[in-house]
This record gives structure tokens, C-alpha cells and sequence, in this order.
């Protein structure tokens, strides 16, 4: 069946099978490979997207669901020139050794930091902890949140 | 110019990619034509295979073909060990699909290939297989028994002892003054990968050439297997390593799925991509870890370690797989860690199992062995009345008894060598970083409705695994320089490494390095990998090398052009020049390129130590982490940024293994933790309060950079630190934790028996 619904600000259609997955769409069908699957099971995060501006794990949810809502995934979050501040942060702090979980917390933290961005590191942990990084341990992340914190302060919540 | 990128802080080239969500993973290839392969798994832990029929499953549309054992003339390949391969062994190493015996939960018995994953999965359902159930044998105890055998030819379920010997163990034992015993025990986890596995091949019939994707840590040898088993010669095969999502030893060794894939892409014709699925992951992925320790230590009366004599049994699962003897080798050869134990007497026993076969994890043998030791010096410490801290600063190996040789293992007659360091500076940094002496008067105290405690553990991590490595560098047309080596990246962050290396061995601007290429065949003659802290040793002195050829040959080129001597040939990062001032750009010897290798026998100890204060919760058995100290000397810290996160990397993954992550298998062999949601891994809010301290106090001397493999110290001793604090916590209760992980039900448990004791007494 035919679904339209927004992608990083721009408008698509796709064909769809019922139980295709929302990350799956993402990934095969627009190719939008940013968005990773690691469980399928709403268990580690990595397929974090944002709907409606919140953070969903797009395995989560099926491609139908999205039907006239707006997506953003970790390249709707990324520019072509350089890194967002949220991203140099991550990379100052080396908050990602493989990368391959970095995505979903690249969206996390943008859905918190939009919200909240006067958030205490208890806080980021809480909410961080819905995702699973292999690699870094953690302590990284955490630190990269909270100095990214004062770009999305300074201007009311974007970064 | 005189470079210092090593040394600095230099952020990662590779987080640029990652960051916007442009890596390139295996599962992100999709070529045209490209089928899904899905695995069908045994659900039968031991048994006999009557039928494997895929009738039904083949009518479904969309399913293109239906792999089995039949499909392969003269039978399933065995896939060879890469490490240690005994003769002793051959019988047990793992044929890449079942054909006669099902001997583990996930071992595959037939791949489907489909236009979808979806269809190939429905696929699955179609397939009708008859396994004739044997008895399980699900742990070493039963195995030991040898009733029920997994492989009957060879009448025992033992593929080999190993016997870790130094001096005379058994005499110092006749007369020593104090001997403790104690029976442990480490529980079975692995090297999660956030990425599961993946192989995509691609065969093009006309020119012969096979393409697989996917590889990671050992591509050059996973193509001489493949090559052998696929019958084609190697250098039709190229293996491409995509980015990759963690490794921790487990991801890149030879799966079955490593031939399967190709095969099945051949037999088509078509590409067929593989990818992993989190349950596929947790059954099919190298196990580890899982031991039980019988050990006596012998002491003088002032806590002077004289022996250690027993035995250590690991459990192997089903197969022998390319590295699974390591980890049973490395627990009775590193039994000793860094203390010095004149005298060694253990037998390290494998014992095959009907579970997912082992192999390495991050501090392969050196996790478990850490958690005996440091358990035993603590309880020790406990009988002999000697302070735990003085009793292993006595006992450490010294600067001057560097370096200092540990315990011969038979059968391999393996022999190994510390190479340098005072391991008691790093044991009183850490001990200043988290404040002992004030801290030290909580040990055992009841504050609100936590107990605090105390825990201290000493380990040196080995790296540098020869025999070689190999770069390569070459001039690009704008003068730039990229850079190529056999070993891998498993997600570290080698590409900022050695391109540091290579901006300071040219003494170029860093931006001059263009691109550091590595883990593909194609790029050097031969590689290595990664693996046992290496990369970075050895990789990096393989840089080294090349960039000494590579000057040598633009040395060797200006000379004829500028026809001068070859030593008088001055390059810099734009211009070669020679002594009179004549001069061309670089960049017009643009295809220079030049190729250089490291050899070398000797390995890298790095050392240091934990300490960790912790609060214990009787009522519900929970730990919890209030600070943790780790403190390394690394000999060199090439990019501390990396280390760091290497260091703390290393220390979460240790901590969850002490702590939460549990493989567990009934007694019928069944799986019991197959998701996410079973298998705990630690998250963000478990572990908040770690830190690290990095020392460069004692060089390498066996390799040019000074540098020592530094990825596992923070895994390695974890386990026992963990288990010291919380023994310290609830002494009063007079609980000694034997067993990982430390589960709140596991810990409540002593607790119980400690207060039903008390109350009996
Ligand atoms: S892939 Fe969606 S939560 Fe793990
Ligand atoms: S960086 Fe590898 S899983 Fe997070």
C-alpha cells in the first residue's frame, strides 16, 4: 500500500507491505542507511528516529504508522559543511568508537536537548539509557550531552 | 617541522562519517539482484539429523533456492583453527552446516535465499526437519562424565589438557606453611557486537571472481580458508571490510557463515547478502568465559606467594573454532598475573558441550584469571592477618626482576615474557587517585541501608601478537599521501592512529595524510589483523617502516631527476630539492609508493590496577559503583583521547560481565536467553562513576614506537576488583563471593547464608 509522509523535510511516497517496519522503510526503501538495526526489538536504541519530533525506535513502529507525519533521521540532522554542535561535541569528547550506535544517540539527544536543555547529567543518563553503546562505556556520552547543552540553551532549544 | 601528533589529543577522522550517519556498514550494500539469505537453526541441542526436507519451502514464491549439506559434494567443509591448531583438535572443529549431528541450539542446517528477509523467513517455517534428540550435555560436569559423547570416535568429550608448568609445585605444596583452597567459578558471556554480523558475496561468473563483504580482524586469513573450502586460488577472492560495529575478538573470526554465504552466491549466481539477527547473534556468536577453578595457593607465614597448583575446566561448547583454545590456554599461563609465583602447577581441561562454541572476548582467560587470583590474595590476606594492599605490593613482580618470565604451557611449549614495568607504582597511583586511606575507614560500614566496601586489583595485559604487519604508503596526484595496512579496524579508531603516525614519521601536517585504507586484501601483500592488542603496535611500526621506504624512494627518484646523490635528496611536504637548489613538486612523482613490515616475536605488557569503592544492599542484593579507579601504564599513549575511551570501553564491558551479562542454558541444552531482554547488557545509568589514569612511565622496548597494547586492561581485572569490594562490604556477614556474575539474587544468597550461619553459631 501506498504511504506518504515527510523525510528530513522533504515530502515521499512508497509502496509498502503491511508489516514492514518503519526502519526497514528507511533503510530499503529510501535508503536512508544513518538509521541502524541492532536488536529489532525496541531493546538497544540504534534505530532511534524522530516522529513528530519525538525520539521512536523505528523498529518499533511500522511504515504505516508514519503515515502525514514528519521524520527526521540522523541525516536530517547532519549538514554537508561540518558538524552540528551537538556532533562536535560527540566527537570532542570521543563519544563513539565504532559508530554504529551513535545515530540513535545522536537523535536521543537532540529529542532531550530540544526539550530540555538545561537537563542535569542524571537526567541525560536516564534517558540515554534506553540505548545501548557497546564500545564506549558511556562516561563519553554523557559528557558530549552535557556541553552540547549550551547550544540548544542559547537558542531556545535548537541547536 | 618537527610533528607531535603522537601524544596529542588529535579527534577522530572517522566520527566525521559516523556522526552523519554516512558509515558504510555491510547491511547498507544492497546491489542489484541482491538475494537475503536466512538461516535455519537447530532447536535441538544434541541429536541425530533423520531428514532435512525443503520441499514445501521451495514452492513459496520468492524463495529462490534452499542450501543444505546435500549441496555440498564430498560434504560440509570443517572450518580449521587459526590459533593453536593441534592435531589433538582436528577431530572437533565445526563443519560450516550439520550433515549428520546437531550438537548445539543455532548450528545451521539449512540457508534459505529469497527476494526478502520476510519470505526467507516464512521460508523456514516450511522447512520440515526430523532430529533424532540425544542426551544433552550441557555442562562440563556432565561432559565429564563421558556417557553421553558429542563426538563419538573420539570416546571423550576432552579435547586436550593444557598444562601451564614452572618450577615444582608439587614439592613446595609437601611442606609449605599455609596452603587455601578454593573451587570458583566464571560465567559464560561474549563479545556483543551492537552490529550483528553480516557477509554479502558477490561472484561474477565471467572472470571468476568471488567479492565478499563484511570482513573484519583476520580478512587474510579468513581468505586462505575460504579459498581451500570454495576451491578457487586466493587471489580471486577479495574480502572487503566495511565498517564495522565492534568486534572484541568475537566478530571477524571464520564462521560458518563465512563460507555459506559465498557459497551460496556462487551456486546462484546472484549476490546474496547475509545479515544477522540479535537472536541469530546471541546462539551463533563465539561464546566465552565460562570456567570453574579448583586451586590451592601455598604462602610463607608473611604472605610470600610460593605456588599455585590445580585445575581449571572450560566449558567449549559443541566446537573447536578457529580461536577457541585461547581462552583455556590464557587462564592457566596468566593464572599468576602480575604477582610473582615461583612455582605453577595448573591443568587447564576443555571440555565440549552442547552449547554455541567459544572463542575469544576482549582479556581472553585474563578476565577469569584475574577473578581467581585476586579472590584468593584476598582471602589470603584475610587468614594471614596481612593487609590486602601489602600483601599483593609484596608479591608484585619489581622493575628489577623485568623481564620476568611466567609459566610454560604444554602442549604448545609456549613461553612468555613481561617486558617491562614497576607494577607497584601503578598500584600506589591508584590508590592515591581514589583516596585509600580516608576511604579505607568506610570498608564494612552500614551507612543508611548500604553497606560500603573496598576492592584493589593488580593485572598486566599483553598485546603485540606477531609475526608481522605490513603498510604501505603512496603519493597521490596532489601530492597527498595515502596510507594502507593489513591489519583492521573493529571500530577503534585506527585511521586517526596511524595517520598520526604517519604526519609525524614525515614530519607532514596531518591534512597531507589523506586516507588511511586498511582490512581489505587488496590493499597490502599480506596482513594480519587485529587481535591481542595489536593493531596499533603493530601497525603502527609497520607504518614506520613504509614511511622509512617510501622517503627512501623519493629519495631514490629525485636523485635521478635532480641527478644527484641519493643521501643529499632533501623532501619536504611539497618540494624535493637537492643540494644545489634544484627542485621539482612532489607531486610529479604522484604513483610512488612504497611498502614496509614489521616483525616481531615478543609481546607488549602493559600493566596497572583497579580500586573501586561500592555500596552493597543486602535486602536486595544490589551493587552499586559510588567511585572506580583504573590506572594504566601504557609505555606510550599514541592518542590519549582513544585510549581513554578504549580504557573506560574496556572497563564497562568487565563490569558487565562481573555483574549482569549471563549466557544460561538448561539441562536439556536449551537456550534461555536468546533477546536483549535476557541477556543484560549495562546501560548508561549502571556504571556512572569511572575513571582512568594514563602512565607512560615504562616504554616498550621491543618496538619502535615504545607503544603496548592497551585495549583489554580495563576488562581484565574487573571482575575480581568488583568481587573484592563487595566481600569487603559484607564481611560482617562473612560472605566471599566464588562465582561471576555478581546477580542481585547471587548475592543476596550469601548474604542468607551468611546471617543463617551467624544465627546457627
Ligand atoms: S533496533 Fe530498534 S531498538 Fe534496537
Ligand atoms: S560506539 Fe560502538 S556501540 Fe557505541
Amino acid at each position: 500500500m501506498p504511504i506518504r509522509f515527510e523525510v528530513n523535510g522533504k515530502q515521499v511516497t512508497v509502496e509498502v507491505e503491511p508489516r514492514l517496519t518503519l526502519a526497514d522503510c528507511l533503510r530499503q526503501q529510501l535508503r536512508l542507511t544513518g538509521t541502524h538495526i541492532g536488536c529489532d526489538h525496541g531493546v538497544c536504541g540504534a534505530c532511534t528516529v524522530l516522529v513528530d519530533g519525538d525520539a521512536v525506535r523505528a523498529c518499533l513502529m511500522l511504515a504505516v504508522q508514519a503515515e502525514g507525519s514528519k521524520v527526521v533521521t540522523v541525516e536530517g540532522l547532519s549538514n554537508d559543511d561540518g558538524l552540528t554542535p551537538l556532533q562536535k561535541s560527540f566527537r570532542k569528547h570521543h563519544a563513539l568508537q565504532c559508530g554504529f550506535c551513535t545515530p540513535g544517540f545522536i537523535t536521543t539527544a537532540h529529542a532531550l536537548l530540544s526539550e530540555e536543555p538545561d537537563c542535569d547529567a542524571d537526567r541525560i543518563r536516564d534517558v540515554l539509557s534506553g540505548n545501548i553503546c557497546r564500545c564506549t562505556g558511556y562516561i563519553s556520552i554523557v559528557e558530549a550531552v552535557l556541553d552540547a547543552r549550551a547550544a540548544y540553551k542559547s537558542n531556545g532549544g535548537k541547536p | 617541522m618537527k610533528n607531535t601528533f603522537i601524544g596529542s589529543p588529535v579527534e577522530r577522522r572517522e566520527d566525521l562519517r559516523f556522526l552523519r550517519g554516512r558509515g558504510q556498514y555491510v547491511d547498507d550494500l544492497a546491489p542489484e539482484g541482491l538475494l537475503y539469505a536466512v538461516i535455519l537453526r537447530s532447536s535441538v541441542a544434541h541429536g541425530r539429523i533423520v531428514s532435512v526436507d525443503t520441499k514445501a519451502a521451495l514452492k513459496i514464491p520468492g524463495v529462490h533456492a534452499v542450501i543444505t549439506a546435500n549441496d555440498m559434494p564430498g560434504g560440509p567443509p570443517i572450518i580449521p583453527m587459526r590459533l593453536q591448531p593441534l592435531p589433538e583438535f582436528k577431530p572437533f572443529e565445526q563443519p560450516v552446516i550439520a550433515s549428520t549431528k546437531v550438537r548445539y541450539v543455532g548450528e545451521p542446517l539449512a540457508v534459505v535465499l529469497a527476494k526478502s528477509v520476510a519470505i526467507g523467513e516464512d521460508a523456514l517455517e516450511a522447512i520440515e526437519v526430523e532430529i533424532e534428540s540425544l542426551p544433552a550435555v550441557a555442562d562440563w560436569h556432565v561432559a565429564a562424565k563421558n556417557k553421553n559423547i558429542l563426538f563419538e570416535s573420539q570416546g571423550t568429550n576432552r579435547s586436550l589438557v593444557f598444562e601451564a608448568r614452572k618450577g615444582d609445585a608439587d614439592v613446595i605444596f609437601a611442606s609449605a606453611p599455609y596452603v587455601r583452597r578454593e573451587k570458583m567459578r566464571t560465567g559464560r558471556h561474549y563479545g556483543l557486537t551492537l552490529e550483528p554480523r553480516g557477509v554479502m558475496a558477490e561472484w561474477d561468473a565471467a572472470r571468476g571472481r568471488l567479492t565478499v563483504s563484511g570482513a573484519a580482524k583476520v580478512p587474510f586469513f579468513n581468505r586462505r580458508i575460504l579459498a581451500k573450502q570454495i576451491n578457487l586460488p586466493e587471489d580471486s577472492i577479495d574480502m572487503v571490510e566495511n565498517d564495522v560495529g565492534g568486534g572484541y575478538g568475537a566478530r571477524g573470526e571464520f564462521y560458518p557463515e563465512d563460507f555459506l554465504i559465498p557459497f551460496a552466491a556462487r551456486h546462484v549466481n546472484r549476490p546474496v547478502k547475509w545479515i544477522e539477527d540479535r537472536r541469530e547473534n546471541l546462539m551463533a556468536m563465539n561464546h566465552a568465559r565460562e570456567t570453574e577453578a579448583e586451586l590451592e595457593v601455598a604462602c610463607a607465614s608473611d604472605g610470600t606467594l610460593l605456588a599455585i597448583r590445580g585445575e581449571i575446566h572450560t566449558d567449549m561448547g559443541a566446537y573447536m573454532r578457529t580461536n577457541g583454545a585461547v581462552g583455556a590456554r590464557n587462564v592457566a599461563q596468566f593464572l599468576s598475573g602480575p604477582y610473582r609465583v615461583p612455582h605453577i602447577k595448573i591443568d587447564s581441561s576443555l571440555w565440549m558441550t552442547n552449547k554455541t562454541p567459544v572463542g575469544t572476548y576482549r582479556g581472553p582467560g585474563r578476565f577469569e584469571s584475574s577473578f581467581y587470583i585476586e579472590r584468593m590474595l584476598d582471602m589470603i590476606a584475610g587468614d594471614l592477618g596481612i593487609d590486602r594492599v601489602e600483601l599483593r605490593r609484596r608479591n608484585l613482580v619489581t622493575a628489577a626482576e623485568q623481564p620476568y618470565s611466567i609459566a610454560t604451557i604444554q602442549p604448545t611449549n609456549a613461553t612468555d615474557q613481561y617486558d617491562s614495568g614497576d607494577y607497584r607504582a601503578t598500584l600506589d597511583r591508584v590508590l592515591k587517585e581514589i583516596n585509600w586511606p580516608e576511604v579505607s575507614k568506610l570498608q564494612g560500614k552500614l551507612i543508611g541501608e548500604k553497606y560500603h566496601g573496598l576492592g584493589v586489583a593488580c593485572f598486566v595485559e599483553g598485546g603485540a601478537a606477531g609475526p608481522k604487519e605490513t603498510a604501505r604508503l603512496e603519493l597521490n596526484d596532489d601530492g597527498t599521501v595515502s596510507v594502507f595496512l593489513g591489519t583492521s579496524s573493529v571500530g577503534q579508531g585506527v585511521e586517526t592512529v596511524f595517520a598520526q603516525i604517519a604526519a609525524d614519521a614525515l614530519e607532514w601536517p596531518m591534512e597531507r595524510i589523506r586516507h588511511v585504507h586498511h582490512g581489505s586484501t587488496s590493499y597490502v601483500s599480506d596482513g594480519y589483523g587485529a587481535y591481542h592488542s595489536r593493531s596499533t603496535v603493530m601497525g603502527g611500526s609497520a607504518v614506520l617502516e613504509a614511511t622509512n621506504h617510501f622517503q627512501a624512494a623519493i629519495r631514490e627518484a629525485g636523485a635521478k631527476r635532480l641527478k644527484c646523490e641519493a643521501a643529499a635528496v632533501k623532501i619536504d611536504p611539497d618540494n624535493v630539492s637537492g643540494p644545489d637548489g634544484q627542485s621539482f613538486p612532489l607531486k610529479e612523482l604522484a604513483g610512488l609508493t612504497a611498502e614496509g613490515a614489521f616483525l616481531n616475536k615478543k609481546h607488549t605488557y602493559s600493566y596497572g590496577a583497579h580500586a573501586v569503592h561500592v555500596t552493597v544492599d543486602p535486602k536486595i542484593g544490589r551493587i552499586e559503583i559510588i567511585d572506580y579507579v583504573l590506572v594504566q601504564d601504557v609505555g606510550r599513549a599514541v592518542n590519549p583521547l582513544t585510549l581513554r575511551g578504549q580504557m573506560i570501553g574496556s572497563l564497562v564491558q568487565g563490569l558487565g560481565g562481573a555483574v549482569l551479562e549471563h549466557l544460561q542454558y538448561d539441562e536439556d541444552g536449551q537456550f534461555l536467553t536468546a533477546s536483549l531482554a535476557d541477556y543484560l547488557l549495562p546501560t548508561a545509568s549502571d556504571f556512572p562513576n569511572l575513571r582512568c589514569v594514563i602512565l607512560e612511565d615504562y616504554p616498550s622496548p621491543i618496538n619502535p614506537l615504545s607503544v603496548k597494547g592497551a585495549g583489554e586492561g580495563g576488562i581484565v581485572a574487573a571482575g575480581g576488583a568488583i568481587a573484592n569490594a563487595v566481600a569487603n562490604a559484607l564481611q560482617s556477614f562473612g560472605v566471599e563471593p566464588r562465582q561471576l556474575p555478581l546477580t542481585p539474587t547471587y548475592i543476596w544468597e550469601l548474604v542468607q547464608a551468611g546471617r543463617q550461619k551467624q544465627a546457627a553459631e
